[in-house]
């Protein structure tokens, strides 16, 4: 359970996934942001307006899965860095980072699920740390479909170990 | 010698409330003196290397240390206001002066308002063993790894999952330590579970219903000895288990630190959902003295973006009292108590306002903990 390990249950996950056709269809954002929390530069960050405006400040976040362009420009602005972008199509999943040294593109790194674990190989596709994203890098790899709704964070560093 | 500075307004405290409180009321044209025991202003933002939450037109999504930075620029550039840093007051007296140590000298200041704006002391736990070499505050290691860049050990327990201990996790793990655990009595984790999610997916353990027994070593941390708790938190017997580690990291709360306010005769109460002791105020953080108002963390613990929208509140009514009117001052006053209400109006805010539903009205005054002390 969520409140006493950190791990998102399924049906937590459920709550914030779309459903097969529109993942289907190309890059979209999932928000994995459970509690309500007094919080909102995520709507901000939206150029299509897809995330709903904040009635109530402590609202969750809520998405309009047919407005999100998967575009990824809220994945850096969640202070909670709770936010991924799923690219179901390609095999791609986009994910906010923040740790030294940064993967590069190319490099083979392992995939982490929400509980930490190494559960597969993944490979570096786009590494973006511009300024306005103030430190917080945004990683997209490339790895096997049936990791995609699992793979949460990644480990740089020698894949033997 | 023994200097007296009048000033319109004394702000104790340079940290996020007192550097919003001082701010508010200098643009009024308020003539302000901050006293900050650090050699630099910006209290706890300075340590905060991660992005805040809340409402982006109160700065959230940005990181504490450029938050703190921001407002010392803008308070540097306010000829109102005169920072006194390295400087720490020392008493209140009778005659309204507060003494000030700041320069090996010894200052009195006279100031038609106070804002008491000095934060809070983190909470100790008992364990055998808690003052072996290796058992830190978080604060202490925030202080150590953001601050001075020294890391306190390569391998880390975390007591407490509220979010002081998960952010430091975190900042740790950023800074390459292992952190073995986190460790949590109660049987839910306290604090945001997005942060609680960040680090469990790097593959740092939660354990709910956990706490220390013991630490382990001879002349420093080796290990620590865990727990399970039952429901009504007693230690369950042979369920024992040792975690080596080098650290034990504490963040298991914060208190208000109000000697200031005691001694200056406000009326306080104890308020177990804000912290500990807090003075009685009315909804402009005026206390009882009416010289005195009090802001941030002093106030009752909460995050620094309460602490922010309650020093400018504070900093323009001190200001208006004071004789600095301005015309968008009900107006604005009042933009700031909504952005307030807000921000503690969800679930997360449910506790605050328990406790603040304890710090107001005459009734509350007479149960003054203090009052047998005059």
């Amino acid at each position: 359970m969520l409140k006493r390990t950190g791990i998102p249950t399924s049906d937590d996950l459920q709550s914030v996934t779309p459903d097969k056709e529109r993942l289907l269809e190309g890059p979209v954002a999932i928000i994995e942001c459970f509690n309500e929390i007094p919080c909102d530069p995520c709507f901000y960050s939206c150029p299509f307006k897809a995330i709903k405006k904040f009635d109530d400040i402590n609202d969750k976040p809520e998405l309009d899965y047919s407005k999100c362009t998967g575009c990824g420009n809220c994945i850096a602005s969640c202070p909670g860095l709770a936010i991924f972008v799923v690219d179901y199509p390609k095999n791609r999943l986009s994910l906010p980072y923040e740790f030294l040294p940064l993967p590069s593109v190319g490099d083979k790194v392992w995939g982490l699920n929400r509980a930490g674990k190494s559960i597969c190989q993944v490979e570096v596709i786009k590494v973006k740390d511009p300024d306005k994203n103030d430190k917080t890098a945004v990683i997209t790899i490339r790895l096997s479909k049936k990791y995609l709704m699992e793979v949460r964070h990644i480990k740089v560093g020698d894949l033997d170990e | 010698m023994i200097l007296l500075i009048n000033t319109d307004l004394l702000v104790i405290g340079g940290g996020p409330a007192g550097m919003t409180a001082a701010l508010k009321a200098a643009k009024r044209k308020a003539e302000v003196i901050i006293v900050e025991r650090y050699h630099e202003l910006g209290g706890q933002l300075t340590k905060q290397t991660h992005r805040f939450f809340g409402s982006k037109s109160e700065q959230a999504g940005t990181r504490g240390i450029d938050i703190a930075r921001g407002l010392t620029k803008e308070i540097q550039n306010m000829s109102e206001i005169k920072v006194l840093t390295e400087a720490t007051a020392q008493g209140y007296y009778e005659d309204k002066i507060v003494t000030v140590s700041y320069q090996n000298k010894f200052r009195k200041i006279r100031a038609k308002r106070i804002i008491i704006a000095t934060g809070a002391s983190e909470k100790m736990m008992l364990f055998e063993n808690n003052d072996l070499p290796g058992v830190y505050g978080a604060g202490a290691i925030q202080t150590l790894m953001n601050l001075y860049g020294i890391l306190p050990g390569k391998k880390v327990i975390m007591v407490g999952a509220g979010n002081i201990g998960l952010i430091v996790s975190y900042q740790l793990l950023q800074a390459g330590v292992e952190v073995k655990a986190v460790i949590e009595a109660d049987s839910e984790i306290g604090g945001y579970l997005v942060h609680a999610s960040k680090i469990r997916r790097t593959g740092v353990p939660i354990y709910t219903g956990h706490s220390v027994k013991s630490a382990i070593g001879e002349s420093s941390v080796k290990g620590a000895e865990i727990i399970k708790l039952d429901e009504n938190w007693q230690m369950i017997t042979g369920t024992e288990r040792f975690i080596k580690a080098d650290t034990i990291c504490l963040a298991v709360g914060l208190r208000p630190l109000v000697s200031l306010l005691i001694q200056a005769d406000c009326a306080m109460v104890y308020v177990p959902e804000l912290g500990g002791d807090v003075p009685i105020r009315d909804e402009n953080l005026k206390t009882t003295n009416d010289q005195i108002f009090v802001a941030g963390d002093a106030a009752g613990i909460e995050e620094a973006t309460a602490a922010m929208l309650e020093g400018e509140i504070a900093g323009l009514k001190a200001a208006s009292e004071i004789g600095y009117l301005s015309e968008d001052v009900v107006e604005e006053t009042r933009r700031l108590k909504r952005e307030l209400k807000k921000l503690r109006g969800g679930p997360i805010g449910r506790k605050i306002r328990r406790g603040l539903s304890k710090v107001r009205g005459d009734d509350n005054v007479k149960k003054n903990r203090y009052s047998h002390l005059r």
